[in-house]
């Protein structure tokens, strides 16, 4: 116990003095700060002038029956006499583009639209105003103002969830159910995946460093195994609540819109400590057989091949995510649930959106530890055998008859 | 020489250590006693880093059973080792200092910085102290890895070809160092496939070939064993005619001349002072352990 916590120690103050540590701890922070600014200078350019400016457009009215609701919102249509009068008006500058109502545009519906901009399709402020402008005009006297408004908003939507009792649950739908388990899922993958990186890359460099065999003439392969997994943990959880507490201060300093959208995200606090358990046990079992890819392969690039056939799997929630998110009950989801590499992953992605069941999460995590432990005893062993070997990746087939037999 | 009942520095009992089918080591045993070098000497490929690595459980016997200072081995038993190994490296960007008091630490000992420095001193790396082991020079290097290997005390020290690319005056000095602990007490395992660097150190030897034991014993006995019968003689007179010789073969500075059985280096020597003529060298011509051991494996195979 005494040398896993030396070793822990020892690794964690490596870690947090390598190089490639600290980059990547201060790049995401200071990416997304870049980004900001970016943004913000962008939108100080194109942005405030956007909203005061209102557009006119002009419009030749064949029908005669086009009179009132000239001032949309941002928009002010303006009666032009002729075709050729519109033109004029165009080429001058008097209006931005104008439209043309053919005689017998309530049978047909069809619209011609003249403007000077090439554009890839017409700027939807404009459609919107020329759309309620005509509805408003057509309605008018045919229905009182309130189902006038009401044709044009037909319905809010709110959805409520019932559970087993029939009794409404405080559950939210829609996109931020969505979104959030998404980010939230790939989030933890990044942060696994990056942890258990170091774990590959540290043993990679003691390989090099050959001081894997003085090592091991002190402690067990297990002791080396959890001592390094534990003390890279560290690190990568420090990195983790470093680039959280970073993303808290940046979301002040977004674009109003956007920090209001993400500062009324409610994460309840269920969802933050199933998060960092799951986010924990996912670390642990990926560490630990990144430890065991690192000691077979012989470089480490090959080493980071081997460890392809563990991170495909992990990925593959990801893919199933539409599938997890419309149907959280399903017996694919439950196992999903249940399997070590996808576990993490669905956990989230279904938190997100429904409660599971705690004997659900129960078993999950069982299996979960029981895959870290069995894990450890099996990395050991591959451990005290190939960590020794220098130059030479083994054979699938060496690997298993040596671990039958070991 | 102690007798049979002190050997307990290691114990090793036919130990079996096969790779695919092939065995490294087949039923070798041997055992080390306090105070003594011990050779373990054999080409490269004959099984010394294998049994090294089973003595200091890093790999497992298949069957056969090891003691390491009266206990069987276990994570205890690795404290008290001293291993160097052949493949050694350490830490580059970590200092002098820190390299040592970490790697102790690994040993369940808490050493003193005096004892570090002590130990500096005595390789002169006492002013590089505060060094990454990046900047220091591959030789200095191996000084300090051959202190981490001794810097917890330990009572049996194992070095694996410990003078592989050192410089005539490290290797002087590892020598020196080497007599010093023994002279402490410790039991020293040498292993080494350059025989005649280790000859003039070690107090018995087991020599492997192929996973196999081939000799074993106490150096001088064995050189006893296979002595040729033949002196070398620098003499400024006539040598023919002397009796007991059945060969002689004359050399730039000297001859060598090889006895029959009955007759003694003793009697030759009798006849050369009678003769007229002056002696300048005469010796007994003793073989090298690299001579030894090619007349051992020609002889099994």
């Amino acid at each position: 116990m005494n040398k896993i916590i030396l070793i822990l120690k020892h690794e964690f103050a490596q870690s947090l003095r390598r190089k490639s540590y600290i980059i990547m701890t201060l790049a995401f922070p200071l990416l997304a700060l870049a980004a900001i600014g970016v943004s913000q200078i962008i939108g100080g350019i194109g942005g405030p002038s956007e909203p005061d400016k209102i557009i006119t457009v002009g419009y030749v009215d064949n029908t005669n029956s086009f009179i009132n609701y000239t001032d949309q919102q941002g928009v002010t249509l303006t009666p032009q006499t002729s075709e050729e009068e519109a033109v004029n008006a165009l080429l001058e500058g008097e209006i931005s583009e104008y439209f043309v109502i053919p005689p017998d545009y309530v049978e047909s519906g069809i619209i011609n639209r003249f403007t000077t901009e090439r554009e890839l399709e017409p700027p939807g402020n404009t459609v919107a105003a020329i759309r309620d402008f005509l509805q408003s005009n057509l309605l008018e006297g045919q229905a009182s103002q309130e189902i006038s408004n009401r044709v044009k908003f037909p319905m809010a939507l709110f959805s409520t969830v019932l559970d087993e009792a029939g009794q409404p649950t405080d559950e939210v739908g829609g996109f931020a159910a969505f979104i959030l388990p998404y980010i939230f899922s790939i989030l933890l993958l990044m942060a696994i995946f990056t942890s258990s990186g170091y774990v590959l890359q540290g043993l990679g460099e003691e390989k090099e460093n050959r001081i894997m065999e003085i090592l091991l003439s002190s402690v067990s392969p297990r002791q080396l195994i959890t001592g390094k997994v534990l003390g890279l943990g560290a690190a990568g959880l420090l990195q983790m609540v470093f680039w959280l507490l970073s993303a808290r201060l940046l979301i002040e300093l977004m674009p109003s819109g956007i920090s209001d959208i993400i500062g009324n995200l409610e994460i309840a606090p269920s969802f933050i400590i199933l998060s960092l358990i799951y986010f924990i046990l996912g670390y642990l079992l990926f560490a630990i057989l990144m430890a065991g890819f690192g000691s077979i392969g012989a470089t480490a690039r090959e080493s980071q091949q081997l460890s392809m056939v563990i991170i495909i799997p992990a990925a593959l929630p990801l893919y199933a995510i539409y599938f997890v998110i419309e149907n959280p009950q399903h017996i694919i989801s439950q196992l999903l649930t249940y399997f070590p590499f996808t576990a993490p992953i669905t956990v989230i992605m279904r938190l997100g959106i429904a409660e599971i069941p705690a004997w659900q999460l129960a078993i999950s995590m069982a299996i979960l530890v029981a895959s870290i432990y069995f894990s450890l005893v099996l990395v050991a062993k591959i451990f005290r055998t190939f960590l020794l070997m220098h130059g030479k990746t083994p054979r699938l087939r060496e690997i298993i008859r040596y671990l039958r037999r070991a | 020489m102690k007798d049979e009942g002190a050997f307990s520095a290691a114990d090793v009992n036919n130990v079996v250590k096969s790779y695919s089918n092939k065995r490294v080591v087949n039923e070798v045993s041997f055992s080390l006693a306090q105070g003594e070098i011990f050779g373990l000497i054999g080409p490269n490929g004959a099984g010394k880093t294998t049994i090294i690595r089973m003595m200091i459980d890093i790999i497992k016997p298949d069957s056969g059973d090891i003691h390491i200072l009266g206990k069987r081995i276990s994570e205890d038993t690795k404290n008290r080792i001293g291993y160097l190994p052949e493949e050694r490296g350490l830490y580059k960007k970590l200092t002098v200092l820190k390299t040592l008091t970490y790697l102790s630490a690994l040993k369940n000992s808490n050493v003193e910085n005096s004892r570090i420095e002590e130990l500096l001193k005595r390789v002169d790396l006492l002013p590089h102290k505060d060094k990454k082991i990046e900047e220091l020079s591959r030789g200095m290097g191996q000084l300090i890895q051959f202190l981490a290997t001794i810097i917890h005390n330990p009572k049996l020290i194992i070095l694996d070809e410990p003078f592989a690319g050192l410089d005539p005056v490290n290797t002087e000095l590892l020598k020196e160092i080497i007599l010093e602990l023994r002279s402490q007490n410790k039991a020293i395992v040498l292993s080494t496939h350059r025989m005649n660097e280790v000859e003039e150190l070690c107090d018995r030897i087991l020599m492997i070939d192929r996973g196999r034991s081939v000799l074993y014993g106490r150096l001088v006995d064995i050189k006893k064993e296979y002595r040729n019968n033949s002196v070398f003689v620098d003499f400024s007179g006539r040598l023919d005619g002397l009796k007991g010789v059945t060969e002689r073969r004359d050399k730039e500075k000297y001859s060598e001349l090889f006895l029959d059985d009955k007759t003694t280096s003793k009697e030759i020597l009798k006849q050369l002072m009678s003769r007229e003529g002056e002696v300048r060298r005469f010796g007994l011509s003793t073989p090298s352990l690299r001579e030894i051991f090619l007349k051992v494996v020609g002889r099994k195979q």
